[in-house]
C-alpha cells in the first residue's frame, strides 16, 4: 500500500499524494487553486492551454499541472515566480486574440476566461495588431455559437468523444486559423449535447434560447429536480423577476454527476409557451368561458360529491409530486372511490398484484457503472433516461458486457455486447431465460411462455454474461412497462434475474412513478403497498366504463395515455371530466368540462422519488404563469370543499410530513414476483405495436420546448410520425 | 586540408545506379542483415554497438541512438514498432532525400537491423508528402527489390525472423516531424503533438512500445555494423561520432548535399568543400543546423567545427546540418520575417503560446518591415520568443522562439535601423551608398 503513496512538497508544504495522480488533482485536493481551461475532471487531459503551468523544482520549464504526474520527493510552486510568469505569459496569448467583447458576451460575469483575466492579465494590451475573426457556426438550436470568442481548450471535442461517444465537433486548419467546427455544418445531435455549454470555458459555446435575455448576475440560482425521467437530475433554475431564464446542472456524483440531459436545460421553455392554461375554464353547452377559481373549485367540488362513488375516477400522471399524490389519494378515500391510477402508459396490468412495492432501478444511478453485465430489454434507454444510458456506457467503457433485447434497433455510442431485436420481445427474453436454465426446466411459473423455446448462441452469451458478471442487472425500460404483455416480459425478466444472480430494475415512466407507488395512486394499493379491501378500476377500465367524474392531473389524453386507446374521444363521452393541467390543447378542449390551471414543476414546491428511490424535494422557483396555481393547493382548496378531514395543510412541507409519518419506514422490496397471469401471450408484440415515446415527446413540457422541438431528434421523429 | 566524403550514407554515390540492390551488395550492403538472419549476431550486441559508436539522432535532436534503443521494453509478447522519420522538412534540410533517392537499402537494412536488435517485427517509414514524385517511389522499388531478394517478410530465409516494412506517405505538415505527431498522422489522426509523459518507448503507434529515428541515423547503422563502432566513433571528435550530412545552402559558389566526418571546421567546410562565399562576398551569418537553430554570426561561426559540442558552445546547435549561408548583402530582419512566417504556419495550433505567439512575432516583423515598427517592439519580440519557449507541448515553440532571439541578439542594430528608417534595410541603403 505504502508504494502507492509518494510524498511531495505544494508551496513548501509536505503532502502524501497517490502514486499516478496529476499535480492538479492534488492541488485540488488540497485547496491550493491552479488556474485551467483544459482541464476537466471528467475529461482526458488534453495539456493545451499551457494555463496551469507550475514550477517543479528540478525541470527545466515550467510543467503543466494537468498532465504531470506526481514522483517522490517532487516540489511543486504553484505561486513561484516562474509559475506566475508562465500563467500570465499564456493568459497574454489567450487574450490577444480573444475579441473581450465581455460586455455583450452572456458568459460575462461567469467566464473563467473573464475570472482569470482579472488575476493574469495585464490592464492595456501589449498587442496591437488585427485580432482573428472567425465565422460562427449553425450546430442547431439548443448552442449559439460566438467561435471568435474561442479559446481552443477542446473540452467540447473530447466531451463529444468520451461522454457522448458520438464526436460531432473537433478541430479543423492549424495554426491561428485552428477552429473548432462539425467539418460539415450540421446540428449537434446527442441527447447530452447541450452540456459543452458549461464546459466550454468563454462565451463561444452558449445556450441558444437564453442568448441576450438575462446577465449572470441579476439572476437567482434556485435548485429543483428534473422532472422528465426516473432520474431526478438536478438542477439549478436561473430565476429573474420571478421568470426561469435558463435551467443548468446541480452537479450530484451519484445521480447525474455534472451532466444534465438536454431536455431537462430547455423544456423550461414550456412554462412561458402560449399553450399555458392561464386562468380556469368551464364548457358550457359546448362553449369554453373563464371562470374564477372559487366558482370552478365549487363546480368541480359539487360534481364530485354529487357522483355516485363507485362512478369517480382520478387519473394522474407520474410528474405529479409525492404531495399531490397524497392529496390525491385522500380524496379518493374521502370520496369512498379505489378507482385512482397514476400508471396511464401500462397497457397490461393483469400481474398488477405482483408489482414491486415501487419500480425501482435495481441499483443506485451511480452504481450502474459497477455493473460486469447488463441487460436491457424493451428500452430506448437514451430516449428513456439519458443519464442511464450514459451511465450505461461508462460501464461498457470499463469493460462491462451491454446488451440489449428490444424490437428494433436503437444506436448505442459503445461495443454493444449482443444485440437480439426483431420480432417478439417475449420470445427473445424467453430464449435467454431457457440459456439461464441450463439444463434445468424453467420454474412453473414461466414454463407456459418456454414451450417448444430454444436458445440461440446469441441468448447463451447473454445469459452466461449476466451469470459470469460478479454484479449484473437485468433493466426493464419503459417499452416493456407499455407492451401489451408487460406481465409475461416481467415474469420471464425476473426469473432470468433470479437464475443468473443479476438485480432486477425498472426504468419506470415520468419523475415520481416510485412516489406514486408510495403514495398508493393505484386502484389495488393504498400508501406504503398496504392492498385496499376492493380493487379499483385502473385507467383503461375507468375510460372504458360509464363514469360520473373523471379528474385528470397533469395529463395530455391524447398523447401521454397508452393504457387504452382512443382516450380523447372515451373521454369525451364521459358525463364530466375535470383536468388539472398547466396547459391546454385541443384534445383536452375535447375531452374535459372543466380545466383548472396547475403550476409546471417550476411553479410547485414537492418531491420527486426517483428509481434509486431517493426523495427529492425542491422548492417552487418561479412565479405562476397567470392563475394557476400548485397543483398541492389546488387539491388541498377541493379537499376542503368536499369536507375532507385534515386537509389545513398551510406548507407542501406540511403535507409530505404527514405522509413520511404515515408511511414509516419502508421495506424495499423492488423485484416483484413472477406469476402464473399473463393476459396477453406471446404473438402480440410485434414491433408496429410497441409504443416508443420520441425524446423530444416524453411530456407536456418537451413538447413545448421550442428549442428542443427544432433539433434533429424532434424532426426525424415527427418525419417518422407523419410517415 | 583534404576530406574524405561519402563514407556512409552516401557510400553508393559513385556508383550508375546507386539505389539498386545489386550496387548496394557491391559495397557490402546486406552483409549484416545476412549475419543476423543466419543467427550469428545478437539483439544485445548491436545495441552495444550503436551505443559505443556514438551515433546520435541526425534528426535535430542528437540524442543518442543506441540509449533510445535500450529503452524499448525487452518483452518479447507485446508488438512493438519502429518507425523511421523521412519527414524531413526543416527549412534547409535535403540530405535524407538523397538517401531515398540513391541510397534507399541502407535505410531499409539500417531498420532491419534497429527491429531485430529491439525486438520490432513491423516498421514504417515516414515520408513527407513532397517526397511523392522521385524519393517515395525509388525507396517503393527498393523495398520490392528486398522482398524480392527474400530479405524481408515473414520468417525470412527460414530464421524465425519477422521483418516487415511499409511506406507511409504524409501530407506535406512540418510539424508531422516531429515525433509524436507523426504517430498521431500515421494513425490517421491530424498531425499534433502528443504530451510526454508517456513517451513513445512506452505508448506510441498505436498506444505500443515504439522507436523513432531519423532516416539517416538509422542509414547509417549497417556501416557502423559493417566497419565497427571504434571505426565510426573516429571519424568524428569526441561526444560527435561518424559522419554528417551537411545541406549547405546559401550565399556559396557550391551549394549541395556532402557527408563529411564531424567536426570539420566550418572555414574548411564553406572553402575548401563549398568553394567560399558566393562571389567572393564576406561571410555575414549561418544558421547552422537548419532554421530553428539560433543564427550565429561570421566571426564565431568561423571558429567552430561542425559538431555538437563547438556548435552548443557557441551559443548554437548542430540541428539537421542544414547549412544556411548569409553574405553580407542578406537583410537579417526580412530573414527572420521570413523565417517567422514559416512558423506562424506550421505551428499546430494545439496549444497556446505556439498558436498565438507565432503569428503576433511575425505581425511585429511584418510591422518593422513596413515601416512601422516601434523600437519597444524589439524588446517585446524578444519577451514574447522567451513567453514561448520552453511553454508548450512540442519543441516548435522553441524552434520558433530562438530564430527571434538570437537575430535580434546579433543583429539588433539592423532592427533599429529598419525601424529608425521606415522600413529601409541597412544593408540595401549601404549597397545603394556604394553604388
Amino acid at each position: 500500500m505504502s508504494d502507492d503513496i509518494v510524498n511531495i512538497e505544494v508551496n513548501g508544504k509536505a503532502i502524501e499524494a497517490r502514486k499516478g495522480q496529476m499535480v492538479i488533482e492534488v492541488t485540488d485536493g488540497i485547496g491550493v487553486y491552479v488556474p485551467r481551461f483544459c482541464y476537466h475532471e471528467k475529461l482526458s487531459i488534453a495539456a493545451n492551454c499551457r494555463m496551469c503551468l507550475v514550477e517543479v523544482e528540478k525541470a527545466p520549464k515550467p510543467m503543466p499541472a494537468c498532465a504531470t504526474p506526481v514522483a517522490e520527493g517532487m516540489k511543486i510552486f504553484t505561486k513561484s515566480a516562474i509559475a506566475i510568469s508562465a500563467q500570465k505569459a499564456t493568459m497574454e496569448f489567450l487574450l490577444i486574440n480573444h475579441p473581450l467583447d465581455c460586455p455583450i458576451c452572456d458568459q460575462g460575469g461567469e467566464c473563467e476566461l473573464q475570472d482569470l483575466a482579472m488575476g493574469y492579465g495585464r490592464d492595456v494590451s501589449r498587442y496591437n495588431s488585427g485580432k482573428r475573426v472567425v465565422k460562427d457556426k449553425d450546430i442547431g438550436s439548443l448552442v449559439s455559437t460566438d467561435m471568435t470568442r474561442c479559446i481552443h481548450c477542446t473540452r467540447c471535442v473530447r466531451f463529444g468523444e468520451e461522454v457522448q461517444g458520438y464526436p460531432q465537433l473537433g478541430t479543423i486548419d492549424r495554426a491561428e486559423d485552428l477552429k473548432i467546427s462539425t467539418y460539415v455544418e450540421q446540428g449537434i445531435d446527442h441527447e447530452l449535447s447541450a452540456n459543452i455549454i458549461d464546459i466550454c470555458p468563454v462565451g463561444a459555446l452558449n445556450n441558444k434560447p437564453y442568448r441576450y435575455s438575462a446577465r449572470a448576475w441579476e439572476m437567482e440560482q434556485r435548485a429543483t429536480v428534473s422532472p422528465h425521467d426516473c432520474v431526478g437530475s438536478n438542477l439549478y433554475a436561473h430565476v429573474l423577476r420571478g421568470t426561469v431564464k435558463r435551467i443548468v446542472p446541480r452537479e450530484n456524483e451519484e445521480i447525474n454527476e455534472c451532466w444534465i440531459a438536454d431536455r431537462d436545460r430547455y423544456s423550461y421553455e414550456a412554462i412561458y409557451s402560449s399553450d399555458r392554461l392561464v386562468a380556469p375554464r368551464i364548457k358550457n353547452n359546448g362553449e369554453w368561458q373563464d371562470i374564477s377559481w372559487d366558482d370552478a373549485l365549487t363546480k368541480a367540488a359539487d360534481t364530485l360529491q354529487a357522483a355516485d362513488a363507485d362512478k369517480i375516477g382520478l387519473i394522474a400522471s407520474s410528474a405529479v409530486t409525492l404531495e399531490d399524490s397524497h392529496l390525491l389519494v385522500q380524496i379518493a378515500a374521502h370520496l369512498g372511490t379505489d378507482n385512482i391510477d397514476h400508471r396511464i402508459g401500462r397497457r397490461d396490468v393483469s400481474d398488477q398484484a405482483n408489482d414491486p412495492l415501487y419500480p425501482h432501478l435495481g441499483c443506485s444511478i451511480a452504481a450502474i457503472e459497477q455493473q460486469g453485465a447488463v441487460l436491457v430489454a424493451g428500452s430506448n434507454i437514451r430516449n428513456e433516461a439519458p443519464i442511464i444510458a450514459h451511465r450505461l456506457r461508462k460501464a461498457a467503457l470499463a469493460g462491462a458486457r451491454i446488451s440489449f433485447v428490444t424490437s428494433r434497433e436503437y444506436k448505442y455510442f459503445f461495443d454493444v455486447a449482443d444485440y437480439l431485436h426483431g420480432e417478439g420481445l417475449v420470445d427473445m427474453l424467453a430464449g435467454v431465460l431457457v440459456a439461464a436454465a441450463g439444463r434445468k426446466k424453467p420454474p412453473a411459473s414461466v414454463a407456459k411462455l418456454c414451450v417448444g423455446v430454444s436458445a440461440s448462441a446469441t441468448q447463451k452469451r447473454i445469459a452466461a454474461s449476466l451469470q459470469d458478471a460478479d454484479e449484473s442487472l437485468v433493466l426493464l425500460g419503459c417499452i416493456a412497462g407499455r407492451h401489451a404483455a408487460y406481465s409475461a416480459v416481467r415474469a420471464l425478466a425476473v426469473v432470468i434475474a433470479d437464475l443468473t444472480g443479476a438485480k432486477l430494475g425498472t426504468i419506470s415512466e415520468g419523475p415520481n412513478a416510485a412516489g406514486a407507488y408510495l403514495a398508493g395512486v393505484l386502484p389495488h394499493r393504498e400508501r406504503g403497498g398496504k392492498e385496499r379491501a376492493a380493487i379499483g378500476l385502473d385507467v383503461a377500465a375507468m375510460l372504458d366504463a360509464a363514469m360520473d367524474a373523471i379528474v385528470l392531473v397533469n395529463i395530455e389524453p391524447d398523447a401521454d395515455i397508452h393504457a387504452t386507446t382512443d382516450a380523447v374521444a372515451k373521454l369525451a363521452g364521459q358525463k364530466y371530466v375535470i383536468a388539472i393541467t398547466p396547459f391546454v390543447s385541443d384534445a383536452l378542449l375535447e375531452a374535459a368540462d372543466l380545466l383548472l390551471p396547475m403550476g409546471t414543476f417550476a411553479e410547485t414546491s414537492g418531491t420527486y422519488v426517483n428509481a434509486a428511490g431517493t426523495w427529492q424535494s425542491f422548492t417552487g422557483v418561479a412565479n405562476p404563469v397567470g392563475e394557476s396555481r400548485p397543483c398541492w393547493k389546488v387539491l388541498r382548496v377541493l379537499g376542503n370543499l368536499i369536507d375532507a378531514p385534515g386537509f389545513d395543510y398551510v406548507t407542501s412541507e406540511d403535507v409530505l410530513e404527514e405522509f413520511r409519518a404515515q408511511v414509516g419506514d419502508l421495506e424495499t422490496n423492488t423485484i416483484g414476483k413472477a406469476s402464473t397471469r399473463f393476459t396477453k401471450a406471446n404473438g402480440e408484440d410485434a414491433p408496429a405495436d410497441e409504443i416508443d415515446t420520441p425524446l423530444y415527446s416524453v411530456d407536456a413540457l418537451v413538447r413545448r420546448a421550442t428549442a428542443l422541438q427544432l433539433t434533429p431528434a424532434a424532426r426525424r421523429a415527427a418525419a417518422e410520425r407523419d410517415a | 586540408m583534404a576530406y574524405q566524403q561519402n563514407l556512409v550514407c552516401f557510400n553508393t554515390f559513385a556508383a550508375d545506379e546507386p539505389w539498386s540492390l545489386a550496387t548496394y551488395e557491391e559495397h557490402d550492403g546486406y552483409q549484416t542483415w545476412r549475419k543476423v538472419l543466419a543467427g550469428k549476431l545478437s539483439p544485445e550486441k548491436i545495441i552495444e554497438e550503436i551505443k559505443d559508436s556514438g551515433l546520435r539522432g541526425r534528426g535535430g535532436a542528437g540524442f543518442p541512438t543506441g540509449l533510445k534503443w535500450s529503452f524499448m521494453p525487452r518483452d518479447a509478447d507485446i508488438q512493438k514498432y519502429l518507425v523511421c522519420n523521412s519527414d524531413e522538412s526543416e527549412p534547409g534540410t535535403c540530405h535524407d532525400r538523397e538517401i531515398l533517392r540513391y541510397n534507399p537499402h541502407s535505410l531499409i537494412e539500417g531498420m532491419a537491423i534497429a527491429s531485430y536488435a529491439m525486438g520490432v517485427t513491423v516498421a514504417y517509414n515516414y515520408i513527407r508528402g513532397e517526397f511523392l514524385d522521385e524519393p517515395v517511389p525509388r525507396f517503393e522499388a527498393a523495398l520490392e527489390e528486398a522482398y524480392a531478394a527474400g530479405l524481408l517478410g515473414k520468417n525470412i530465409q527460414s530464421s524465425g525472423i519477422d521483418f516487415d516494412l511499409y511506406t507511409f506517405v504524409g501530407a506535406g505538415a512540418y510539424i508531422c516531424g516531429e515525433e509524436t505527431a507523426l504517430l498521431e498522422s500515421l494513425e490517421g489522426k491530424q498531425g499534433r503533438p502528443r504530451f510526454k509523459p508517456p513517451f513513445p518507448a512506452n505508448f506510441g503507434l498505436y498506444g505500443k512500445p515504439t522507436t523513432i529515428n531519423n532516416t539517416q541515423s538509422l542509414a547509417s547503422v549497417p556501416t557502423i555494423m559493417r566497419k565497427g563502432a571504434a571505426w565510426f566513433a573516429a571519424l568524428g571528435p569526441e561526444g560527435s561520432g561518424g559522419t554528417a550530412l551537411f545541406s549547405v545552402s546559401g550565399h556559396v559558389e557550391k551549394p549541395g548535399n556532402y557527408e563529411l566526418p564531424m567536426g570539420i571546421p566550418f572555414k574548411d567546410l564553406l572553402d575548401d568543400i563549398c568553394g567560399g562565399v558566393l562571389g567572393g562576398r564576406q561571410l555575414k551569418a549561418v544558421i547552422p543546423g537548419g532554421s530553428s537553430c539560433r543564427v550565429l554570426p561570421a566571426e564565431i561561426i568561423m571558429n567552430c567545427t561542425m559538431d555538437y559540442n563547438s556548435l552548443q558552445q557557441a551559443g548554437s546547435s548542430f540541428g539537421t546540418g542544414a547549412v544556411v549561408v548569409m553574405d553580407e548583402t542578406t537583410c537579417m530582419v526580412n530573414m527572420l520575417r521570413r523565417i517567422a512566417r514559416f512558423y506562424m504556419a506550421e505551428s499546430c495550433g494545439q496549444c497556446t503560446p505556439c498558436r498565438e505567439g507565432t503569428g503576433w512575432l511575425y505581425r511585429m516583423l511584418t510591422r518593422i518591415t513596413e515601416g512601422r515598427g516601434e523600437v519597444a517592439d524589439l524588446d517585446k519580440l524578444v519577451d514574447v520568443a522567451n513567453k514561448i519557449e520552453g511553454h508548450t507541448i512540442c519543441a516548435l515553440g522553441d524552434a520558433a522562439a530562438w530564430p527571434v532571439q538570437s537575430f535580434l541578439q546579433h543583429f539588433h542594430h539592423e532592427f533599429e535601423y529598419m525601424i529608425h528608417n521606415s522600413g529601409r534595410s541597412i544593408v540595401a541603403d549601404a549597397i545603394e551608398a556604394a553604388a
